[in-house]
């Protein structure tokens, strides 16, 4: 019999709208502020947390409407942003640190719906207010850096084992590949040196040279070696830029790896950007060198000439001083830093704890040198990209101060403090640094793109207008100019938007301006398919054929073209998703997903209705 | 409602080295407009920093820039946004100075003069760096949409059709473009991917027409190739109007209610739809003509849409 459907296509259809419905549902119910509690390391979050907060808050007396453990999270909910506000200064307060306490914006999601993973679409930057940074690591300094170590290494290594050598210093070649480079006055102290090297060294390629002013030896990376300390130091940035985040105490951050030295981080909700861009980009680290005693420093800044095995430093109150070349300590084995006040001076101070390899190394060489003046050195290394005669350059600048100068009193080991730091808030941010740890590289911000919280408002609300009024006036349209067929057209369409909402929900894909733009386009362009089908219906009844006839060859010949059309506009959508960015993607995946739904719901559910109203009976006239 | 009362019978394709005419006029003109005065690109492309700032009260734009000028940014170009409460504030990438930093000195600068709250509204930064990667993704994306489109277009119907289809798109995006260029709107990525959606759209159209002419070409047994084309423009007139039309009106809510962010974007698809509609009729199936297509080059295909049309 024409026109009639077996019951199973009825039945997905049923299945597919029943599960785009409950799918599409969580978008409708909107949001809680809300206070969410994480921890940042080495702490754990269960109930006797969740009791903690639940106390601190009805000690604060700050209304709540729920507090709930889940995923190692506690989420607080309130009724209004006031609370929310002094909830976290509270909690966060109480709490202390090793734990992130953010603001967030809840979904009121009810438990049915969370208990089949039903969530609301994921709102994009644009929508929700925040910070998207794009940063570029300068990995080639991490190799720089592998290099300076190298150079610290065989100075040590070659005066352990009493080989002379006459300079050591690191050597770029004019095709930029880099070395380390060591001058010795004779051929028998380098192939003493080769030999100690080339054993302690195994991974390094060495090579002689010969010139007129001495007997070199050069010590290359390999470029293996080279790959692993680039790939290495962009994880370890990423490591860094997490902890840094969650010391800043953003909920649902995003931080992930883009390329091959860039790093994409998106902070939701945060206003503050200056502070945003300070903590993230510092590269602040701390270096303990032995203070040399013997020479004048002003006099060595004056003249240039620095004694063998020192370096000139600019202190922070100004003046200069000349450090031991050796490091005795380096930041990475801190583990815990604070700020507080330095009881004597009044000053500020930042408060230390080492890991136990730093402690041992640390109380090791404190302990030899009692008596002796200790420095700490202040590192901030930075990459800028200018515009030099139009094309962008790579600037290096590495700013190295010795911010305090003191005579080691005892062996240290485990918990120390420095001061020198100029203020409280330095201090502050200094703890914080170490804290997160240093990052391995340098980074450069190469974009950003901040929306405020007023300005992502008003995209949402402009967007959704955009979409309604668009429907509406699709809808009204089609209604008047296909009439009974239009109606079953508005139909599917509304469907349609079902089942984007839906899809978009599930994937937890990132709705984003563009993204809406998309479906209000795949609100005007899904039409066309019933436009196709209509038309040739409306063709065939003008050539005389009957009602029932003209429905079947209506749909049967508008199938192909239909499937032609979509993929073509699907092609193009798939190439802006692969090269698209950001906001662009989100515009590729609505268009995308719209397009497929579009042509489920505008075929087999426009023909689903109109077989239930015009099959299997004698029709004498169509609605069309 | 019917467009159409009567099956329409215009004579398209007569008028065709007309509308050729007019289609070389208007890319001679937008090529020129896009030789002489180029896209006025915006900040995706071209780095620099963007600052869009709401204030409470309507604000004197002399005040904003001498403030901008003392600071040290007398490049900087202010001007009003939407409403005469917002400000939007654009410093292109300079020689030695281009960084993150720019915004948050600019903003600390005029929050120190304003009394109210000046509250941000929205900061783009884009690194010289990024800007060129952009433009030149850009770029691939629209060469690769069009040899997808082509590979599919040929594979599906037949070379010809395949270079009508191309040279249709090219058309679209080059008079789109120029009329950027000609007003000097602002070419942004939101624009770039209009312009990929509007390759989408004016493809469809040519797809629809030219499915209809293939299958004219199979049917009618008589008739002259331009007689079969004619004969399927007009058949598929009333829907090409139809779904521009449905096209459109959302795309006019687009452009009226959904705000400045997505104004070039709707700006785009809008000349897009309409000039992707006169070129589906004319330029494609012209080119098509013009290449020689007839009744034997289709004849013998065999039926690749066979297998599809089972399915109900």
């Amino acid at each position: 019999m024409l026109n009639q459907y077996p019951a199973w296509k009825y039945l997905l259809l049923i299945v597919v709208l029943g599960v785009s419905t409950l799918y599409a549902l969580p978008n409708l119910y909107g949001e809680d502020p809300a206070v969410q509690v994480s921890s940042s390391r080495n702490t754990a979050v269960d109930i006797s947390t969740q009791e903690k907060v639940r106390k601190l808050l009805q000690d604060a007396d700050v209304p709540f409407n729920s507090i709930l453990l889940a995923d190692e999270q506690i989420l607080v909910r309130f009724t209004n942003t006031d609370a929310q506000l002094t909830a976290k200064d509270v909690v966060k307060e109480g709490l202390g640190r090793g734990y992130v306490v953010a603001l967030n914006l809840a979904p009121r999601t009810p438990d049915w719906l969370r208990a089949m993973n039903a969530a609301p679409m994921y709102l994009g930057l644009d929508l929700r207010g925040g910070v998207h940074f794009l940063m570029e690591v300068d990995v080639d300094a991490a190799v720089h850096q592998a290099e300076e170590r190298y150079i610290s290494d065989f100075r040590g290594l070659l005066r352990e084992n009493k080989v002379r050598y006459v300079k050591i210093g690191r050597y770029v070649g004019k095709d930029g590949d880099s070395s380390v480079e060591v001058k010795f006055r004779s051929a028998e102290a380098r192939d003493e040196a080769e030999r100690l090297l080339e054993k302690e060294y195994p991974d390094l390629s060495i090579d002689d040279e010969d010139r007129e002013d001495g007997f070199f030896m050069l010590a290359r990376l390999e470029e293996k070696e080279k790959r692993e300390t680039r790939k290495l130091a962009l994880k370890q940035n990423i490591t860094t830029l997490r902890n840094r985040v969650n010391e800043l105490g953003v909920a649902e951050p995003v931080i992930q790896q883009q390329g091959d030295d860039r790093i994409v981080v998106q902070l939701p909700g945060v206003q503050d950007t200056a502070r945003a861009k300070e903590i993230l980009g510092a590269t602040a680290t701390l270096e303990f060198r032995l203070t040399d005693e013997t020479h004048d420093a002003e006099e060595a800044a004056r003249t240039g000439r620095i004694p063998a095995g020192l370096k000139l430093y600019p202190k922070r109150e100004g003046g200069h001083a000349l450090l031991k070349n050796r490091v005795m300590l380096t930041g990475d084995y801190i583990i815990d830093a604070s700020s507080g006040l330095d009881q004597q001076s009044g000053g500020s101070a930042v408060y230390i704890t080492l890991d136990g390899k730093g402690a041992g190394i640390f109380s090791k060489v404190t302990g030899e040198n009692v008596k002796k003046l200790m420095s700490v050195v202040f590192i901030e290394r930075k990459t800028e990209t200018r515009i030099v005669d139009g094309v962008p350059v790579k600037t290096r600048r590495i700013i190295e101060e010795v911010i305090n100068t003191a005579r080691i009193q005892e062996q240290l080991s485990k918990r120390f403090q420095i001061t020198g730091l100029d203020s409280t808030k330095e201090a502050h941010n200094l703890a914080l640094l170490l804290r997160a740890g240093a990052l391995a590289a340098p980074i450069e911000i190469v974009e950003e793109r901040t929306i405020g919280p007023s300005l992502g408002q008003d995209n949402i609300d402009q967007g959704f207008a955009s979409v309604v009024i668009g429907f509406v006036l699709v809808l009204v349209f089609m209604a008047v100019w296909y009439r009974g067929f239009g109606l079953v057209a508005n139909m599917a369409l509304a469907f349609n938007l079902v089942v984007i909402i839906a899809v978009l929900s599930m994937l937890q894909a990132t709705l984003t301006l563009p993204g809406i733009a998309g479906i209000v386009l795949t609100v005007g362009m899904a039409v066309d398919a019933n436009v196709l089908i209509f038309e040739r219906i409306r063709e065939e009844l003008r050539n005389g054929i009957s009602p029932q006839a003209a429905i079947n060859s209506g749909y049967a010949k508008a199938l192909s073209t239909i499937a032609d059309a979509n993929i073509t506009t699907l092609i193009a959508a798939l190439v802006l998703f692969g090269f698209g960015t950001g906001p662009i993607k989100g515009f590729a995946i609505t268009l995308s997903i719209g397009i497929i739904t579009s042509m489920f719901t505008a075929i087999v559910g426009t023909r689903a209705v109109v077989n239930l109203v015009y099959g299997n009976r004698r029709v004498e006239k169509l609605s069309i | 409602m019917q467009l159409f009362k009567k099956p329409t019978t215009f004579d398209f394709m007569s008028k065709r080295t007309m509308a050729v005419t007019f289609s070389a006029l208007l890319i001679l003109i937008s090529i020129g407009s896009l030789a002489t005065r180029g896209l006025n690109f915006g900040l995706d492309f071209t780095g620099g920093t963007l600052i869009e700032l709401g204030y409470s009260h309507p604000v004197d734009l002399t005040i904003v820039r001498s403030t901008l000028e003392t600071s040290g940014f007398p490049e900087a170009v202010a001007q009003h946004f939407g409403t005469s409460k917002d400000i939007l504030i654009r410093i292109a990438p300079q020689e030695g100075k281009s960084n993150a930093d720019i915004s948050t000195t600019v903003m600390s600068a005029l929050r120190s003069v304003e009394e109210d709250e000046v509250e941000m509204r929205r900061v783009e930064f884009v690194g010289p760096q990024v800007g060129e990667e952009l433009t030149n993704d850009g770029g691939l994306a629209m060469i690769y949409a069009l040899i997808g489109i082509l590979i599919y277009v040929g594979f599906r119907f037949e070379y010809r059709f395949a270079i009508g289809s191309v040279a249709a798109l090219v058309h679209d995006v080059v008079i789109t473009l120029g009329v950027f260029s000609l007003f000097q709107l602002s070419f942004d990525l939101t624009v770039l991917a209009a312009l990929l959606a509007v390759i989408g759209y004016s493809l469809n159209d040519t797809i629809v027409v030219f499915d209809r002419i293939r299958e004219n070409f199979r049917k009618m047994r008589k008739g002259t190739s331009v007689d079969i084309v004619n004969a399927s423009l007009n058949q598929t007139l009333s829907r090409t109007m139809m779904t521009s039309v449905t096209t459109l009106l959302v795309l006019v809510a687009l452009f009226v209610v959904g705000g400045e962010l997505i104004h070039g974007f709707a700006t785009a698809l809008i000349i897009g739809v309409v000039v992707g509609t006169y070129s589906s009729i004319y330029v494609a199936s012209a080119s098509a003509l013009g290449l020689g297509i007839s009744k034997e080059d289709l004849m013998p295909v065999e039926k690749e849409g066979d297998d599809l049309e089972h399915i109900p």
